[in-house]
């Protein structure tokens, strides 16, 4: 039983840091496939709307950074669970490594957002339930990362991190629904991103990038991961062997 | 049960009697704020009262965070909280006392004092009780999220700083149906749909937050 294939194995930073590595080509290589696909589908396939001119195509950036944005937390928040439930070290470098690329997609989301704004409403900013919930999105992002720079104590700043992201995320949709309904209380429809029927190929240009944007992710993650887990396990000897051997 | 959530009231509320400066300074604080506001917007009637729901939340918001550091600090410094940790009962429990506590020192005097200061912001008797009526039920979800807060951020360099960072977020959804509840008065929709929803939210926040911040406790004292 010796040779049988365990996903447990991977659970331990001895293990899990070749692996990654031998992964992380394999993402970086998807995720310029599917964006050059994804960017010639978008930049030079799809129509012109007929009512938004050719500023629309920023939606291929801004689509796939919102959608990360909002899955990454997700994703860290199965970690922290994972972490909370099972005291495994991993998990808690994982979500610290995906920390970053989750508030850097909120923040391409609010940027684009607003660039795409200005010429369609007029307005960089306005107050929309969407962008509003982005921004506070944005905010639990940055609390968490303070958070776990704040505490010296490795396993203290997963543990204490992880139970941030769970009350976070049951908080993520109250947080939603009444930024909602504060805003059509206050805001009528005033603006409205007027959804025609999207062009096939708009839609599958916004799918490509959205892959490549979650590739991207995995791999800038797992680059991430790996250093994070040199820096804890300094004082073994495999993490001792890596770094001896990076210096030869 | 409801022995240790009494005897943690209690003796929460004797401590805080003895340090009375404490809670006064924070009612003061929540004056100041409110009144800076007029200052720097105009004295318009019609603006102010307009303003005044969103301006006094706000400061509400303020002043319970200004409070919450010391939710176990004191308690933490002294041994105390290990102590509580270690008892038979379930730390959730203590804390659930500790919030009681929390909120008869610092969230009940601001919804006294509020409807003197929304006076200063013109407003009508109706939006008054409204006002005073969506602090009281409010708050206490304010104390609730914030005991998270503290017992993440125990003993941490800029705690208070990270403590609003992490807490301030949480407490949208409290300022928007706590301010909702008097623009919906004063604009005579009736504000009962927004002050049910400031009831659920602390029912369900003083019924969880305590054993989410209890297991905050246990990873701050490993």
């Amino acid at each position: 039983m010796k040779d049988r294939f365990n996903l447990y194995r991977f659970a331990s930073p001895a293990t899990f840091y070749p692996l990654a590595g031998s992964l992380i080509p394999y993402f970086v290589a998807v995720s310029v496939v599917f964006g050059l696909a994804g960017l010639y589908l978008g930049m030079l396939v799809a129509p012109t709307d007929f009512q938004q001119g050719e500023g629309y195509r920023i939606i291929f950036i801004h689509v796939p950074a919102s959608w990360m944005s909002m899955f990454i937390y997700l994703v860290m928040a199965f970690w922290a669970a994972i972490g909370l439930a099972f005291n495994t070290r991993l998990s808690g470098m994982m979500a610290q490594a995906l920390a970053p690329t989750g508030a850097l997609m909120a923040f391409l989301s609010l940027w684009t957002g607003a660039l795409w704004g200005k010429p369609m409403w007029g307005a960089w900013w306005v107050w929309d339930a969407r962008l509003t919930s982005e921004l506070i999105l944005l905010f639990l992002y940055i609390g968490y990362m303070a958070l776990t720079a704040a505490i010296d104590d490795t396993r203290r700043a997963d543990k204490a991190g992880g139970l941030l992201l769970l009350v976070g995320v049951v908080n993520v949709p109250i947080i939603y629904f009444s930024v909602k309904w504060w805003n059509t209380l206050h805001q009528g429809s005033s603006v409205n991103l007027t959804k025609s029927s999207m062009a096939e190929t708009m839609l599958w240009g916004m799918l490509l990038m959205a892959m490549c944007f979650w590739m991207y992710s995995i791999a800038i993650a797992l680059i991430r991961a790996r250093t994070i887990m040199l820096e804890r396990e300094r004082h073994t000897d495999w993490a001792r062997a890596v770094i001896a051997g990076a210096h030869e | 049960m409801l022995n240790i959530i009494g005897a943690v009231i209690a003796r929460d509320l004797k401590l805080a009697m003895r340090r009375q400066a404490d809670i006064v300074s924070a009612v003061f604080f929540f004056i100041i704020v409110v009144s800076l506001f007029p200052l720097g917007i105009g004295p318009e009637p019609e603006l102010l009262r307009k303003l005044a729901p969103g301006v006094l939340w706000v400061a509400a918001l303020l002043a319970t965070m200004l409070s919450l550091p010391r939710l176990f600090a004191d308690d933490h410094r002294d041994g105390t909280l290990e102590q509580l940790a270690l008892a038979p009962h379930p730390l959730g429990l203590v804390v659930t006392g500790k919030v009681i506590a929390h909120w008869l020192v610092s969230g009940l005097p601001l919804a006294l004092i509020a409807p003197v200061l929304g006076i200063q912001f013109d407003l009508s008797a109706d939006a008054l009780l409204v006002l005073t009526g969506a602090i009281l039920l409010g708050t206490p979800a304010l104390s609730g999220i914030g005991a998270i807060g503290a017992a993440l951020t125990l003993g941490l360099r800029g705690g208070g700083v990270l403590l609003s960072l992490l807490v301030l977020p949480l407490y949208i959804p409290v300022l928007i149906f706590g301010a909702g509840a008097v623009d919906a008065t004063v604009s005579g929709l009736g504000g009962e749909g927004h002050l049910s929803l400031l009831a659920a939210m602390t029912i369900a926040a003083v019924g969880f937050a305590p054993w989410a911040s209890a297991a905050a406790l246990k990873i701050a004292l490993e």
